[in-house]
């Protein structure tokens, strides 16, 4: 479904604030298949994320999606394939336009936009019953403006938003990050069922070791700007947060090695 | 009395003026200066045509299609070739200068003997009336001219005002909106955002060209330097309509935009009525947009003090 060919992305290259973000990473992600990334800060996962969502152009590689080369079309082309939740709640959604209009832009992600009616009676109708199984009470307010719901909403309309038509490719970036756990919990609750219903080939970035042990039927670790462990199968279903842990505590342990070992060659022969 | 109606007629043909700018600045944040010499364009096409014999309607709409033209032009400088938005405004509108010069071969174009809407509209009035030039309004004496010209612009204004309404709410104007409110949002719904912002700063000038082709109708003349500190016009009516409506539903703030158009121009009456130089106008406008820019931020301020004292 998604198949990403050594693709290399450099941000200010020449410049002392050089950060080569990603380093020739290589993917291949079955149909259906719900991969889990996490890495250390600074690795490159969020910097996968926008790469596939087009956000930049790559440097080197190719990006293959549903069968089309997407390496060249811009962010907004992509966004007919694929549909993203961003960590941050208020990215999702126009805060000044009604949850019902939000919803409405949704509903024609990726198509013409003309001077129809943006609120038809049917959609309106679906717009009730979809929002009702959120379960916020939010089914009622639709006329409300966005910016005066609260980020656990947000977030849980953002997904519905992203998944209103059905995406080739599901993006969440760190989407419960910046919730707090009890909201954080209810769009988790939400995602699996969105994920697993529609059978949705996801990318989904996390802090969470919990999430990352417990969701997902593959698990990426990235370190770097590279993929350092790739568990899938039984492999990733016997992963426990804590493994996920020692995984990090190994990658600590090897930088502080290369320190060391460096300040000592430094000494011995400068 | 017949002040009073030139006062709202003025309002109203202003109106559209701050309809553009509330697209702009409000609908889009792009801080569009082009309007000073799109009103101007949009009065020199106009009144070239007429003069040229063509009819009235036809050359209002052919100036709101030159403003359109004009802030594509600047939305096009913005988004293509990445220059500032308030560079782009300011390069199209210096350009505007010569082009409208080109346009009218001279710097004033006289209407006075020509067939304009105000005329066509003073002949419909007058026929009405069955033929008085005058009537009795409440013991005012009120000229047929003059109402039935005000009656004709507030019916273009409130057909403008429903037709961005309604657009505004169509799956294009409801993009446009959340393009000016959340870009990353819009993109990845799939929406080409530049594009966007072109459409709407077109169509912000087409209106403010539309208001200048209107307004030299009225006034019976076009004339080259007539855009000179119209955006900060049309900003403080925006500003007044928000103080009066809030910004919450986008027809109340379209209704607000109008109004506060047809006060701020009442209130300019008043004051040259009380002696205040016109030189001094746009000095004193300027001044207002400045308090009205500043002080509710020192009001949040000041409350937030409050709050944690």
């Amino acid at each position: 479904m998604l198949e990403l060919q050594s693709i290399s992305k450099t941000f200010n290259p020449g410049t002392v604030n050089e950060v080569r973000s990603l380093r020739g990473v290589s993917l291949d992600l079955a149909a259906g298949s719900w991969v889990i990334i996490i890495g250390t800060n600074g690795s490159g996962k969020s910097t996968l994320l926008n790469a596939v969502a087009g956000t930049f152009f790559v440097d080197q590689g190719h990006i293959r999606l549903a069968g089309r080369e997407v390496t060249k079309w811009p962010e907004h082309a992509r966004a007919k394939l694929i549909g993203r939740v961003f960590q941050n709640p208020f990215s999702g959604t126009s805060p000044s336009l009604t949850i019902q209009e939000n919803l409405s832009l949704a509903a024609r992600r990726g198509r013409r936009r003309g001077l129809g009616w943006g609120l038809k009676e049917s959609l309106v109708a679906r717009m009730r019953d979809e929002v009702g199984r959120l379960n916020m009470g939010l089914e009622d307010r639709l006329e409300n403006a966005i910016g005066s719901l609260s980020g656990g909403q947000r977030q849980a309309l953002t997904l519905l938003m992203a998944t209103w038509l059905r995406p080739e490719l599901l993006l969440l970036d760190e989407h419960t990050a910046a919730l707090d756990p009890k909201s954080a919990d209810r769009v988790i609750d939400l995602t699996e069922q969105v994920v697993t219903r529609e059978k949705l080939t996801t990318l989904m970035v996390t802090h969470s070791m919990h999430q990352a042990a417990s969701l997902g039927d593959r698990l990426i670790m990235m370190h770097r700007g590279q993929i350092l462990h790739d568990f899938q199968g039984a492999e990733k279903r016997r992963l426990r947060p804590d493994d996920l842990l020692a995984r990090f505590e190994d990658i600590r342990r090897a930088e502080q090695l290369d320190e060391s070992a460096a300040l000592m060659l430094a000494e011995q022969y400068v | 009395m017949n002040l009073l109606i030139g006062t709202f007629t003025i309002g109203c043909i202003l109106s559209l003026l701050a309809l553009g700018v509330f697209i702009s600045f409000r609908i889009f944040a792009f801080p569009d200066i082009t309007a000073d010499g799109s009103i101007t364009l949009g009065a020199a096409v106009a009144a070239t045509l007429m003069v040229r014999g063509v009819s009235p309607l036809l050359a209002s709409l052919a100036g709101f299609v030159a403003g359109m033209l004009a802030g594509a032009t600047t939305g096009t400088l913005f988004t293509r070739f990445k220059i500032n938005p308030l560079l782009s405004g300011i390069l199209v509108m210096t350009a505007l200068y010569s082009i409208n010069l080109h346009i009218m071969g001279k710097s004033n174009v006289p209407l006075l003997t020509v067939t304009t809407l105000a005329t066509q509209s003073e002949r419909v009035g007058v026929q009405l009336m069955g033929g008085a030039t005058s009537f009795n309004l409440a013991g005012w004496d009120v000229s047929v001219r003059d109402a039935s010209v005000l009656v004709a612009v507030a019916l273009v204004v409130a057909l403008t005002g429903v037709l961005l309404y309604v657009f505004l709410r169509t799956n294009l104007g409801m993009a446009m909106r959340a393009t000016g409110d959340n870009v990353q949002m819009i993109r990845a719904l799939g929406v080409n955002d530049a594009n966007m912002v072109v459409f709407g700063v077109a169509i912000s000038n087409g209106l403010v060209a539309l208001s200048g082709a209107l307004l030299a109708q009225y006034q019976g003349f076009a004339d080259v330097g007539m855009g000179i500190g119209m955006v900060v016009w049309g900003l403080a009516s925006v500003i007044i309509g928000e103080a009066l409506v809030g910004t919450n539903q986008v027809g109340l703030t379209i209704v607000g935009a109008v109004m506060g158009s047809v006060l701020f121009r009442l209130l300019v009456a008043v004051a040259l009525r009380w002696g205040l130089s016109p030189n001094d106008l746009k000095l004193i406008t300027a001044v207002f947009v400045f308090f009205a820019l500043v002080i509710p931020r020192f009001l949040r301020k000041k409350r937030l003090r409050n709050a944690h004292a």
